[in-house]
Protein backbone atom coordinates (compact mmCIF):
# COMPACT_ATOMS: atom_id res chain seq x y z
CA UNK A 1 0.00 0.00 0.00
CA UNK A 2 0.75 3.55 -0.72
CA UNK A 3 2.44 5.34 2.07
CA UNK A 4 0.73 9.20 3.05
CA UNK A 5 3.38 10.98 4.22
CA UNK A 6 1.64 14.10 5.32
CA UNK A 7 -0.95 12.10 6.78
CA UNK A 8 1.62 10.14 8.57
CA UNK A 9 2.78 13.08 10.19
CA UNK A 10 -0.46 14.35 11.31
CA UNK A 11 -1.29 10.97 12.91
CA UNK A 12 1.80 10.79 14.52
CA UNK A 13 1.95 14.05 16.06
CA UNK A 14 -1.25 13.73 16.92
CA UNK A 15 -1.09 10.29 18.53
CA UNK A 16 2.61 11.36 20.24
CA UNK A 17 0.39 14.03 22.09
CA UNK A 18 -2.40 12.36 23.46
CA UNK A 19 -0.24 9.58 24.43
CA UNK A 20 1.97 12.51 26.51
CA UNK A 21 -1.35 13.73 27.88
CA UNK A 22 -1.93 9.74 29.03
CA UNK A 23 1.44 10.32 31.97
CA UNK A 24 0.91 13.94 32.71
CA UNK A 25 -2.52 12.47 34.21
CA UNK A 26 -0.54 11.13 37.03
CA UNK A 27 -0.58 14.69 38.52
CA UNK A 28 -3.88 15.71 37.38
CA UNK A 29 -6.08 15.47 40.88
CA UNK A 30 -3.32 13.79 42.44
CA UNK A 31 -4.13 10.98 45.61
CA UNK A 32 -1.95 7.80 45.98
CA UNK A 33 -2.35 5.67 42.62
CA UNK A 34 -0.95 2.78 44.56
CA UNK A 35 -4.39 2.07 45.26
CA UNK A 36 -7.18 -0.18 43.54
CA UNK A 37 -9.44 2.80 44.49
CA UNK A 38 -7.15 5.35 43.15
CA UNK A 39 -5.54 3.89 39.90
CA UNK A 40 -8.65 1.86 39.30
CA UNK A 41 -11.67 3.73 39.46
CA UNK A 42 -10.34 7.45 39.14
CA UNK A 43 -11.39 7.64 43.07
CA UNK A 44 -14.84 7.40 41.90
CA UNK A 45 -14.47 11.22 41.69
CA UNK A 46 -15.50 12.22 37.59
CA UNK A 47 -18.40 14.30 37.48
CA UNK A 48 -21.17 14.65 34.28
CA UNK A 49 -18.72 15.67 31.72
CA UNK A 50 -15.58 13.51 32.36
CA UNK A 51 -17.78 10.92 32.68
CA UNK A 52 -19.68 11.67 29.60
CA UNK A 53 -16.12 11.61 27.97
CA UNK A 54 -14.90 8.39 29.49
CA UNK A 55 -18.01 6.36 28.80
CA UNK A 56 -18.34 7.86 25.19
CA UNK A 57 -14.49 6.72 25.04
CA UNK A 58 -15.59 3.62 26.93
CA UNK A 59 -18.44 1.96 24.67
CA UNK A 60 -18.09 3.57 21.08
CA UNK A 61 -14.40 1.82 20.22
CA UNK A 62 -12.06 2.39 17.41
CA UNK A 63 -13.37 -1.50 16.35
CA UNK A 64 -16.92 -0.30 16.32
CA UNK A 65 -16.11 2.73 14.08
CA UNK A 66 -14.53 0.20 11.55
CA UNK A 67 -16.50 -2.37 12.07
CA UNK A 68 -20.22 -1.21 11.93
CA UNK A 69 -19.84 0.79 9.20
CA UNK A 70 -18.25 -2.50 7.17
CA UNK A 71 -21.27 -4.42 8.07
CA UNK A 72 -23.61 -1.96 6.66
CA UNK A 73 -21.23 -1.99 3.63
CA UNK A 74 -20.88 -5.64 2.93
CA UNK A 75 -24.96 -6.54 4.66
CA UNK A 76 -26.89 -3.23 4.35
CA UNK A 77 -29.98 -2.85 6.97
CA UNK A 78 -28.84 -5.75 9.94
CA UNK A 79 -25.35 -4.21 10.37
CA UNK A 80 -27.64 -0.87 11.57
CA UNK A 81 -28.79 -2.90 14.65
CA UNK A 82 -25.81 -1.21 16.26
CA UNK A 83 -28.32 2.14 16.64
CA UNK A 84 -31.23 0.08 18.15
CA UNK A 85 -28.85 -1.57 20.37
CA UNK A 86 -27.10 1.67 21.81
CA UNK A 87 -30.47 3.59 22.24
CA UNK A 88 -31.86 0.83 24.56
CA UNK A 89 -28.92 0.32 26.81
CA UNK A 90 -29.74 4.19 28.53
CA UNK A 91 -32.95 3.64 29.63
CA UNK A 92 -31.25 0.08 31.23
CA UNK A 93 -28.47 2.74 32.56
CA UNK A 94 -30.61 4.99 34.21
CA UNK A 95 -32.63 2.59 35.58
CA UNK A 96 -30.54 -0.04 37.27
CA UNK A 97 -27.14 1.25 37.49
CA UNK A 98 -27.08 4.23 39.75
CA UNK A 99 -28.39 1.65 42.21
CA UNK A 100 -25.21 -0.57 41.79
CA UNK A 101 -22.60 2.44 41.70
CA UNK A 102 -24.27 3.67 45.08
CA UNK A 103 -23.67 0.04 46.84
CA UNK A 104 -20.55 -0.14 45.07
CA UNK A 105 -19.63 3.21 47.00
CA UNK A 106 -21.27 2.35 50.24
CA UNK A 107 -19.21 -0.70 50.38
CA UNK A 108 -16.36 -0.08 48.54
CA UNK A 109 -16.73 -2.40 45.84
CA UNK A 110 -14.47 -1.96 42.55
CA UNK A 111 -15.95 -4.67 39.92
CA UNK A 112 -19.36 -6.51 39.65
CA UNK A 113 -17.82 -9.86 41.18
CA UNK A 114 -17.27 -7.43 44.38
CA UNK A 115 -20.41 -6.74 44.43
CA UNK A 116 -21.96 -10.29 44.18
CA UNK A 117 -19.66 -11.16 46.82
CA UNK A 118 -21.31 -9.20 48.81
CA UNK A 119 -24.72 -9.81 48.13
CA UNK A 120 -24.51 -13.47 48.40
CA UNK A 121 -21.65 -13.53 50.32
CA UNK A 122 -20.44 -16.70 47.91
CA UNK A 123 -17.01 -16.29 46.38
CA UNK A 124 -17.74 -19.18 44.06
CA UNK A 125 -20.54 -17.08 42.29
CA UNK A 126 -17.98 -14.07 42.63
CA UNK A 127 -15.02 -16.08 40.67
CA UNK A 128 -17.76 -16.96 38.38
CA UNK A 129 -19.09 -13.78 37.82
CA UNK A 130 -15.09 -12.48 37.59
CA UNK A 131 -13.94 -15.34 35.33
CA UNK A 132 -16.92 -14.35 32.64
CA UNK A 133 -15.86 -10.99 33.19
CA UNK A 134 -12.26 -11.67 32.19
CA UNK A 135 -12.58 -14.09 29.36
CA UNK A 136 -15.53 -11.62 27.87
CA UNK A 137 -12.90 -8.44 27.57
CA UNK A 138 -9.55 -9.86 26.12
CA UNK A 139 -11.46 -10.28 22.98
CA UNK A 140 -12.47 -7.11 22.79
CA UNK A 141 -8.85 -5.62 23.41
CA UNK A 142 -7.54 -7.85 20.68
CA UNK A 143 -10.40 -6.30 18.29
CA UNK A 144 -9.20 -2.82 19.27
CA UNK A 145 -5.50 -3.71 18.24
CA UNK A 146 -6.84 -5.13 14.95
CA UNK A 147 -8.82 -1.70 14.87
CA UNK A 148 -5.18 -0.27 14.63
CA UNK A 149 -3.84 -2.48 12.19
CA UNK A 150 -6.32 -1.70 9.69
CA UNK A 151 -5.48 1.88 10.12
CA UNK A 152 -1.79 1.74 10.12
CA UNK A 153 -2.68 -0.30 7.16
CA UNK A 154 -4.75 2.65 5.08
CA UNK A 155 -1.82 5.30 6.56
CA UNK A 156 0.88 2.94 4.53
CA UNK A 157 2.76 2.38 7.78
CA UNK A 158 4.80 -0.51 6.68
CA UNK A 159 3.97 -3.59 8.93
CA UNK A 160 7.69 -4.50 9.78
CA UNK A 161 10.41 -2.32 10.58
CA UNK A 162 14.08 -3.71 10.27
CA UNK A 163 12.72 -7.32 10.15
CA UNK A 164 10.61 -7.21 13.26
CA UNK A 165 7.16 -7.54 11.91
CA UNK A 166 3.99 -6.03 13.13
CA UNK A 167 6.37 -3.49 14.82
CA UNK A 168 3.65 -0.80 14.56
CA UNK A 169 0.97 -2.78 16.39
CA UNK A 170 4.15 -3.45 19.34
CA UNK A 171 4.71 -0.06 19.70
CA UNK A 172 1.22 1.38 20.06
CA UNK A 173 0.66 -1.52 22.50
CA UNK A 174 3.90 -0.32 24.66
CA UNK A 175 2.66 3.30 24.70
CA UNK A 176 -1.01 2.15 26.30
CA UNK A 177 0.80 -0.20 28.29
CA UNK A 178 2.90 2.17 29.89
CA UNK A 179 0.32 5.09 30.25
CA UNK A 180 -2.24 2.98 31.82
CA UNK A 181 0.55 1.40 34.22
CA UNK A 182 1.43 4.66 35.70
CA UNK A 183 -1.31 7.15 35.58
CA UNK A 184 -4.79 4.24 35.37
CA UNK A 185 -7.95 5.10 34.75
CA UNK A 186 -6.91 9.20 35.31
CA UNK A 187 -4.72 8.81 31.84
CA UNK A 188 -7.42 7.16 30.04
CA UNK A 189 -9.99 10.17 31.09
CA UNK A 190 -7.98 12.60 29.39
CA UNK A 191 -8.06 10.80 26.43
CA UNK A 192 -10.86 10.30 26.07
CA UNK A 193 -10.87 13.92 26.19
CA UNK A 194 -9.20 14.49 23.16
CA UNK A 195 -10.31 11.26 21.18
CA UNK A 196 -13.89 12.54 21.41
CA UNK A 197 -12.93 15.65 19.88
CA UNK A 198 -11.00 14.08 17.29
CA UNK A 199 -14.14 11.70 16.58
CA UNK A 200 -16.50 14.41 16.67
CA UNK A 201 -14.50 16.60 14.17
CA UNK A 202 -14.16 13.38 11.37
CA UNK A 203 -17.70 12.46 12.04
CA UNK A 204 -19.04 16.01 11.17
CA UNK A 205 -16.97 16.76 8.40
CA UNK A 206 -17.48 13.28 7.00
CA UNK A 207 -21.52 13.56 6.56
CA UNK A 208 -20.99 16.77 5.01
CA UNK A 209 -18.55 16.06 2.99
CA UNK A 210 -19.14 13.10 1.56
CA UNK A 211 -23.04 12.93 0.49
CA UNK A 212 -22.30 16.38 -0.86
CA UNK A 213 -19.39 14.69 -3.46
CA UNK A 214 -21.93 11.70 -3.63
CA UNK A 215 -24.40 13.62 -5.21
CA UNK A 216 -26.92 13.89 -1.52
CA UNK A 217 -28.54 11.03 0.51
CA UNK A 218 -30.38 10.41 -2.00
CA UNK A 219 -28.13 9.06 -4.48
CA UNK A 220 -26.35 7.31 -1.66
CA UNK A 221 -28.88 5.42 -0.77
CA UNK A 222 -29.83 4.46 -4.33
CA UNK A 223 -26.72 2.72 -4.91
CA UNK A 224 -27.74 0.38 -2.53
CA UNK A 225 -29.00 -3.21 -3.44
CA UNK A 226 -32.54 -3.16 -2.85
CA UNK A 227 -32.92 -6.14 -1.27
CA UNK A 228 -29.85 -5.17 1.47
CA UNK A 229 -31.57 -1.53 2.01
CA UNK A 230 -34.57 -3.26 4.71
CA UNK A 231 -34.83 -6.56 7.11
CA UNK A 232 -36.63 -9.34 5.05
CA UNK A 233 -39.69 -9.85 6.82
CA UNK A 234 -41.03 -12.82 8.70
CA UNK A 235 -43.42 -15.26 6.70
CA UNK A 236 -45.78 -18.04 8.04
CA UNK A 237 -43.17 -19.66 8.78
CA UNK A 238 -40.50 -17.85 9.85
CA UNK A 239 -40.44 -14.73 11.79
CA UNK A 240 -37.84 -13.41 9.36
CA UNK A 241 -35.12 -10.69 9.64
CA UNK A 242 -37.20 -8.11 11.83
CA UNK A 243 -37.42 -10.72 15.12
CA UNK A 244 -33.36 -11.50 14.91
CA UNK A 245 -32.90 -7.39 13.93
CA UNK A 246 -35.01 -7.17 17.37
CA UNK A 247 -33.63 -9.55 19.05
CA UNK A 248 -29.99 -8.99 18.59
CA UNK A 249 -30.47 -5.15 19.73
CA UNK A 250 -32.31 -6.03 22.81
CA UNK A 251 -29.38 -8.71 23.83
CA UNK A 252 -27.04 -6.96 23.18
CA UNK A 253 -28.79 -3.54 24.83
CA UNK A 254 -28.98 -6.25 28.15
CA UNK A 255 -25.06 -6.93 27.71
CA UNK A 256 -23.32 -4.19 27.62
CA UNK A 257 -23.04 -2.63 31.04
CA UNK A 258 -22.41 -5.15 32.58
CA UNK A 259 -18.75 -5.57 30.64
CA UNK A 260 -15.95 -5.24 33.43
CA UNK A 261 -14.91 -1.85 31.10
CA UNK A 262 -18.42 -0.64 30.67
CA UNK A 263 -18.65 -0.57 34.64
CA UNK A 264 -15.07 0.69 35.58
CA UNK A 265 -16.29 3.51 33.25
CA UNK A 266 -19.72 3.82 35.55
CA UNK A 267 -18.27 3.13 39.14
CA UNK A 268 -15.43 5.58 38.48
CA UNK A 269 -18.34 8.29 38.42
CA UNK A 270 -18.86 10.94 41.68
CA UNK A 271 -22.61 10.30 42.01
CA UNK A 272 -25.92 8.19 40.90
CA UNK A 273 -27.22 12.07 39.43
CA UNK A 274 -24.00 12.28 36.96
CA UNK A 275 -24.82 8.54 35.42
CA UNK A 276 -28.63 9.57 35.28
CA UNK A 277 -27.63 12.61 33.62
CA UNK A 278 -25.42 10.77 31.41
CA UNK A 279 -28.20 8.59 30.47
CA UNK A 280 -29.72 11.65 28.56
CA UNK A 281 -26.57 12.83 27.22
CA UNK A 282 -24.92 10.01 25.97
CA UNK A 283 -27.54 9.14 23.37
CA UNK A 284 -25.24 11.91 21.12
CA UNK A 285 -22.56 9.14 20.23
CA UNK A 286 -25.56 6.94 19.36
CA UNK A 287 -26.37 9.30 16.97
CA UNK A 288 -22.88 9.88 15.44
CA UNK A 289 -22.59 6.27 15.59
CA UNK A 290 -25.47 6.16 13.57
CA UNK A 291 -23.86 8.56 11.23
CA UNK A 292 -20.91 6.52 10.96
CA UNK A 293 -22.77 3.62 10.16
CA UNK A 294 -24.03 5.39 6.59
CA UNK A 295 -20.49 5.74 5.82
CA UNK A 296 -20.73 2.02 4.96
CA UNK A 297 -23.53 2.93 2.04
CA UNK A 298 -21.38 6.11 0.98
CA UNK A 299 -18.56 3.60 0.74
CA UNK A 300 -20.69 1.48 -1.49
CA UNK A 301 -21.92 4.63 -3.59
CA UNK A 302 -18.39 5.78 -3.73
CA UNK A 303 -17.44 2.45 -5.45
CA UNK A 304 -14.19 2.25 -3.38
CA UNK A 305 -14.10 -1.72 -3.41
CA UNK A 306 -13.07 -1.62 -7.46
CA UNK A 307 -10.74 0.87 -7.05
CA UNK A 308 -7.22 -0.41 -7.81
CA UNK A 309 -5.38 1.61 -4.90
CA UNK A 310 -7.17 0.15 -2.43
CA UNK A 311 -7.19 -4.00 -3.32
CA UNK A 312 -4.60 -4.74 -1.66
CA UNK A 313 -6.32 -3.39 1.78
CA UNK A 314 -9.53 -5.30 0.89
CA UNK A 315 -7.53 -8.18 0.57
CA UNK A 316 -5.91 -8.05 3.94
CA UNK A 317 -8.97 -6.79 5.55
CA UNK A 318 -11.63 -7.50 4.08
CA UNK A 319 -14.68 -4.56 4.74
CA UNK A 320 -13.19 -3.54 7.64
CA UNK A 321 -10.84 -1.67 5.08
CA UNK A 322 -14.13 0.13 3.47
CA UNK A 323 -14.31 3.09 5.80
CA UNK A 324 -10.16 3.65 5.82
CA UNK A 325 -10.55 3.67 1.87
CA UNK A 326 -13.46 6.20 1.68
CA UNK A 327 -11.15 8.39 4.07
CA UNK A 328 -8.41 8.06 1.83
CA UNK A 329 -10.66 8.56 -1.23
CA UNK A 330 -12.57 11.93 -0.59
CA UNK A 331 -10.14 13.53 2.06
CA UNK A 332 -6.70 15.20 1.88
CA UNK A 333 -3.97 13.90 3.03
CA UNK A 334 -3.65 15.82 6.37
CA UNK A 335 -7.64 15.35 7.48
CA UNK A 336 -7.15 11.77 6.83
CA UNK A 337 -4.36 12.10 9.69
CA UNK A 338 -6.62 13.33 11.58
CA UNK A 339 -9.58 11.31 11.50
CA UNK A 340 -7.32 7.80 11.26
CA UNK A 341 -5.62 9.73 14.71
CA UNK A 342 -9.16 9.74 15.93
CA UNK A 343 -9.84 6.01 15.53
CA UNK A 344 -6.57 4.87 16.92
CA UNK A 345 -6.39 6.95 19.87
CA UNK A 346 -9.90 5.69 20.01
CA UNK A 347 -8.59 1.95 20.44
CA UNK A 348 -6.41 3.21 23.03
CA UNK A 349 -9.05 4.51 25.48
CA UNK A 350 -11.56 1.75 25.51
CA UNK A 351 -7.85 -0.95 25.49
CA UNK A 352 -6.77 0.84 28.42
CA UNK A 353 -10.58 0.86 30.49
CA UNK A 354 -10.54 -3.15 29.47
CA UNK A 355 -7.35 -3.58 30.38
CA UNK A 356 -7.67 -1.93 33.88
CA UNK A 357 -11.02 -3.21 34.67
CA UNK A 358 -9.82 -7.17 33.94
CA UNK A 359 -6.62 -6.40 36.38
CA UNK A 360 -9.63 -4.84 39.00
CA UNK A 361 -11.33 -8.53 38.40
CA UNK A 362 -7.96 -10.58 38.78
CA UNK A 363 -7.03 -9.09 41.38
CA UNK A 364 -10.08 -8.34 43.91
CA UNK A 365 -12.05 -11.52 43.16
CA UNK A 366 -9.12 -13.93 42.25
CA UNK A 367 -5.65 -12.90 43.89
CA UNK A 368 -7.11 -11.25 46.98
CA UNK A 369 -10.07 -14.11 47.04
CA UNK A 370 -7.91 -16.93 46.98
CA UNK A 371 -4.77 -16.42 46.62
CA UNK A 372 -3.63 -13.47 49.32
CA UNK A 373 -6.77 -12.65 51.46
CA UNK A 374 -4.49 -10.63 53.83
CA UNK A 375 -2.45 -8.76 51.28
CA UNK A 376 -1.98 -4.89 52.02
CA UNK A 377 -3.71 -2.21 49.50
CA UNK A 378 -0.17 -1.44 47.81
CA UNK A 379 0.03 -4.69 46.98
CA UNK A 380 -3.59 -5.17 45.83
CA UNK A 381 -2.69 -1.81 44.04
CA UNK A 382 0.33 -3.92 42.47
CA UNK A 383 -0.93 -7.08 41.39
CA UNK A 384 -3.95 -5.27 39.54
CA UNK A 385 -0.97 -3.36 37.87
CA UNK A 386 0.25 -6.19 36.72
CA UNK A 387 -2.55 -8.13 35.86
CA UNK A 388 -3.69 -5.35 33.30
CA UNK A 389 -0.51 -5.57 31.70
CA UNK A 390 -0.87 -9.29 31.52
CA UNK A 391 -4.08 -8.66 29.98
CA UNK A 392 -2.84 -6.58 27.22
CA UNK A 393 0.05 -9.02 26.55
CA UNK A 394 -2.60 -11.72 25.78
CA UNK A 395 -4.72 -9.87 23.36
CA UNK A 396 -1.52 -8.58 21.49
CA UNK A 397 -0.02 -12.43 21.43
CA UNK A 398 -3.80 -12.90 20.05
CA UNK A 399 -3.46 -10.27 17.06
CA UNK A 400 0.08 -11.57 16.38
CA UNK A 401 -0.33 -14.91 16.54
CA UNK A 402 -3.85 -16.37 15.46
CA UNK A 403 -5.88 -15.28 12.80
CA UNK A 404 -8.20 -12.06 12.94
CA UNK A 405 -11.03 -13.95 12.61
CA UNK A 406 -10.82 -16.08 16.20
CA UNK A 407 -10.71 -12.53 17.79
CA UNK A 408 -13.97 -11.81 15.74
CA UNK A 409 -15.45 -15.10 17.29
CA UNK A 410 -14.02 -15.07 20.65
CA UNK A 411 -15.78 -11.27 20.85
CA UNK A 412 -19.36 -12.66 19.80
CA UNK A 413 -18.97 -15.52 22.41
CA UNK A 414 -18.04 -12.94 24.81
CA UNK A 415 -21.11 -10.80 24.02
CA UNK A 416 -23.01 -14.40 25.03
CA UNK A 417 -21.25 -15.10 28.24
CA UNK A 418 -21.10 -11.60 29.79
CA UNK A 419 -24.89 -11.36 29.33
CA UNK A 420 -25.31 -14.60 30.90
CA UNK A 421 -23.91 -12.68 34.23
CA UNK A 422 -27.43 -10.73 34.23
CA UNK A 423 -29.44 -12.27 36.88
CA UNK A 424 -26.71 -12.31 39.09
CA UNK A 425 -25.69 -8.63 38.52
CA UNK A 426 -28.96 -6.90 37.25
CA UNK A 427 -31.47 -7.69 38.45
CA UNK A 428 -30.02 -8.74 42.08
CA UNK A 429 -29.78 -5.26 42.78
CA UNK A 430 -33.68 -5.20 42.83
CA UNK A 431 -34.56 -8.29 44.62
CA UNK A 432 -32.35 -11.06 46.89
CA UNK A 433 -34.95 -13.85 46.46
CA UNK A 434 -32.31 -15.57 44.14
CA UNK A 435 -30.33 -18.57 45.87
CA UNK A 436 -26.53 -18.16 45.29
CA UNK A 437 -26.62 -21.67 43.67
CA UNK A 438 -29.21 -21.75 41.99
CA UNK A 439 -27.58 -18.39 40.04
CA UNK A 440 -24.64 -20.40 40.07
CA UNK A 441 -26.31 -23.08 38.31
CA UNK A 442 -28.40 -20.97 36.09
CA UNK A 443 -25.08 -19.40 34.66
CA UNK A 444 -23.80 -22.54 33.91
CA UNK A 445 -26.89 -23.78 31.99
CA UNK A 446 -26.41 -20.04 30.10
CA UNK A 447 -23.12 -20.23 29.76
CA UNK A 448 -22.94 -24.33 28.11
CA UNK A 449 -26.15 -23.39 26.38
CA UNK A 450 -24.74 -20.33 24.72
CA UNK A 451 -21.43 -21.53 23.42
CA UNK A 452 -23.02 -24.73 22.30
CA UNK A 453 -25.70 -22.91 19.87
CA UNK A 454 -22.61 -20.69 18.78
CA UNK A 455 -20.38 -23.71 17.73
CA UNK A 456 -23.47 -25.26 16.34
CA UNK A 457 -23.55 -21.79 13.82
CA UNK A 458 -19.83 -22.05 13.19
CA UNK A 459 -19.18 -19.09 15.40
CA UNK A 460 -20.04 -17.30 12.29
CA UNK A 461 -23.06 -16.11 13.35
CA UNK A 462 -24.81 -15.48 17.11
CA UNK A 463 -28.72 -15.93 15.04
CA UNK A 464 -30.00 -18.90 16.52
CA UNK A 465 -32.63 -20.41 14.34
CA UNK A 466 -35.34 -21.84 17.07
CA UNK A 467 -37.86 -24.22 15.53
CA UNK A 468 -40.72 -24.26 17.25
CA UNK A 469 -43.42 -26.76 15.36
CA UNK A 470 -43.75 -25.43 12.45
CA UNK A 471 -42.15 -21.85 13.19
CA UNK A 472 -38.77 -20.87 12.66
CA UNK A 473 -37.49 -18.28 15.51
CA UNK A 474 -34.32 -16.58 14.43
CA UNK A 475 -32.82 -15.19 17.53
CA UNK A 476 -29.89 -13.40 19.19
CA UNK A 477 -28.12 -16.84 20.95
CA UNK A 478 -27.10 -14.88 24.00
CA UNK A 479 -31.10 -14.07 24.20
CA UNK A 480 -32.49 -17.85 24.26
CA UNK A 481 -29.69 -18.61 26.56
CA UNK A 482 -30.09 -15.88 29.56
CA UNK A 483 -34.31 -16.86 29.08
CA UNK A 484 -32.48 -20.67 29.89
CA UNK A 485 -30.53 -19.16 32.62
CA UNK A 486 -33.18 -17.86 34.51
CA UNK A 487 -35.75 -20.04 34.22
CA UNK A 488 -33.27 -22.34 35.96
CA UNK A 489 -31.79 -20.14 38.31
CA UNK A 490 -35.42 -19.34 39.20
CA UNK A 491 -36.81 -23.78 39.70
CA UNK A 492 -33.27 -24.25 41.65
CA UNK A 493 -34.11 -21.58 44.18
CA UNK A 494 -37.71 -22.19 44.53
CA UNK A 495 -36.26 -25.98 45.51
CA UNK A 496 -32.98 -24.46 47.30
CA UNK A 497 -34.82 -21.91 49.33
CA UNK A 498 -37.32 -24.95 50.64
CA UNK A 499 -34.53 -27.20 51.79
CA UNK A 500 -31.75 -24.71 52.66
CA UNK A 501 -32.61 -21.32 52.39
CA UNK A 502 -29.45 -18.75 52.15
CA UNK A 503 -29.85 -15.53 52.90
CA UNK A 504 -26.73 -13.96 53.69
CA UNK A 505 -26.30 -10.45 52.79
CA UNK A 506 -23.69 -7.88 53.33
CA UNK A 507 -25.89 -4.65 52.34
CA UNK A 508 -28.73 -3.57 53.04
CA UNK A 509 -31.66 -1.23 51.23
CA UNK A 510 -30.01 1.92 52.24
CA UNK A 511 -26.58 1.07 50.36
CA UNK A 512 -29.07 1.44 46.98
CA UNK A 513 -30.06 4.72 46.82
CA UNK A 514 -27.33 6.92 45.62
CA UNK B 1 -35.42 -1.89 61.45
CA UNK B 2 -35.29 2.07 59.91
CA UNK B 3 -31.84 1.62 57.53
CA UNK B 4 -34.06 -0.52 55.56
CA UNK B 5 -36.73 1.91 54.79
CA UNK B 6 -36.10 4.25 51.64
CA UNK B 7 -36.28 8.13 51.99
CA UNK B 8 -38.86 7.85 48.77
CA UNK B 9 -39.10 4.45 46.46
CA UNK B 10 -40.82 2.24 44.79
CA UNK B 11 -43.42 2.63 41.79
CA UNK B 12 -44.36 5.88 39.73
CA UNK B 13 -46.30 5.73 36.44
CA UNK B 14 -42.98 8.35 35.27
CA UNK B 15 -40.90 5.30 34.75
CA UNK B 16 -43.29 3.67 32.25
CA UNK B 17 -41.60 6.50 29.94
CA UNK B 18 -38.44 4.25 29.76
CA UNK B 19 -40.22 2.03 28.23
CA UNK B 20 -41.46 3.79 25.69
CA UNK B 21 -38.20 3.44 23.49
CA UNK B 22 -38.22 -0.38 24.03
CA UNK B 23 -41.49 -0.39 21.71
CA UNK B 24 -40.24 2.04 19.03
CA UNK B 25 -37.18 0.38 18.62
CA UNK B 26 -38.14 -3.67 18.73
CA UNK B 27 -41.44 -3.12 17.07
CA UNK B 28 -39.36 -3.04 14.35
CA UNK B 29 -41.66 -4.52 10.97
CA UNK B 30 -43.74 -1.17 12.07
CA UNK B 31 -40.18 0.58 10.69
CA UNK B 32 -38.82 -1.61 7.95
CA UNK B 33 -39.80 0.13 5.68
CA UNK B 34 -38.81 2.99 2.55
CA UNK B 35 -41.33 5.49 2.58
CA UNK B 36 -41.83 8.15 3.85
CA UNK B 37 -38.40 8.93 3.08
CA UNK B 38 -36.87 12.26 4.77
CA UNK B 39 -34.56 13.60 2.24
CA UNK B 40 -33.72 10.79 0.34
CA UNK B 41 -33.21 8.87 3.81
CA UNK B 42 -35.52 5.85 3.91
CA UNK B 43 -37.88 5.38 7.15
CA UNK B 44 -36.06 2.71 8.07
CA UNK B 45 -32.52 5.27 8.79
CA UNK B 46 -34.63 8.02 9.84
CA UNK B 47 -36.97 6.59 12.15
CA UNK B 48 -33.96 4.88 14.51
CA UNK B 49 -31.83 8.14 14.18
CA UNK B 50 -34.42 10.03 15.49
CA UNK B 51 -34.96 7.73 18.34
CA UNK B 52 -31.18 8.68 19.63
CA UNK B 53 -32.56 12.28 20.61
CA UNK B 54 -35.66 10.56 21.57
CA UNK B 55 -35.08 8.66 24.02
CA UNK B 56 -33.22 11.13 25.32
CA UNK B 57 -35.69 12.96 25.46
CA UNK B 58 -38.20 10.42 27.48
CA UNK B 59 -36.14 9.78 29.71
CA UNK B 60 -35.47 13.69 30.67
CA UNK B 61 -38.80 13.73 32.73
CA UNK B 62 -37.89 10.69 35.08
CA UNK B 63 -34.56 12.26 35.44
CA UNK B 64 -36.59 15.34 36.69
CA UNK B 65 -38.66 13.50 38.79
CA UNK B 66 -35.71 11.55 40.43
CA UNK B 67 -34.04 14.86 41.27
CA UNK B 68 -36.83 16.26 42.90
CA UNK B 69 -37.27 13.50 45.11
CA UNK B 70 -34.04 14.13 46.63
Amino acid sequence: MTAHPVAIAVFLVLFVLVACLGFVATRWRKADLHSVQEWGLGGRSFGTLITWFLLGGDLYTAYTFIAVPAAMFAAGASGFFAVPYTILIYPILFLCFPRLWAVARARGYVTAADYVQGRFGSKLLALAIALTGIAAVIPYVALQLVGMQVIFAALGIPSSFAGIPNLPVIVAFAVLAAYTYSSGLRGTALTAVVKDLLIYVAVLAAIIVIPAALGGYGKVFASIDPKLLLLPRGTDSSLGGTFSYASLALGSALALFLYPHSLTGILSSSSGMAIRKNAILLPAYSLALALLALLGYMAVAAGVKAMPQYAAGFAAFGNNFAIPALFLHMFPDWFVGLAFAAIAIGALVPASIMAIASGNLFTRNIYKAFIAPDCTERQEGRAAKLASLAVKLGALVFVLFFQTSAAIQLQLLGGMWICQTLPSVLISLFTRWFHPTGLLLGWIVGMVSATAMAWQLGLKSSIYPLHLGGLTVPCYAALLALILNIAVAALATLVLNAVAPDTTDATVESDYLG
Amino acid sequence: MYEDKPPRRGFHPVYLLLLVPFVAMLWVPFYDRVEPSLWGIPFFYWWQMLWTLLGAVVTWPVYRFVARGR
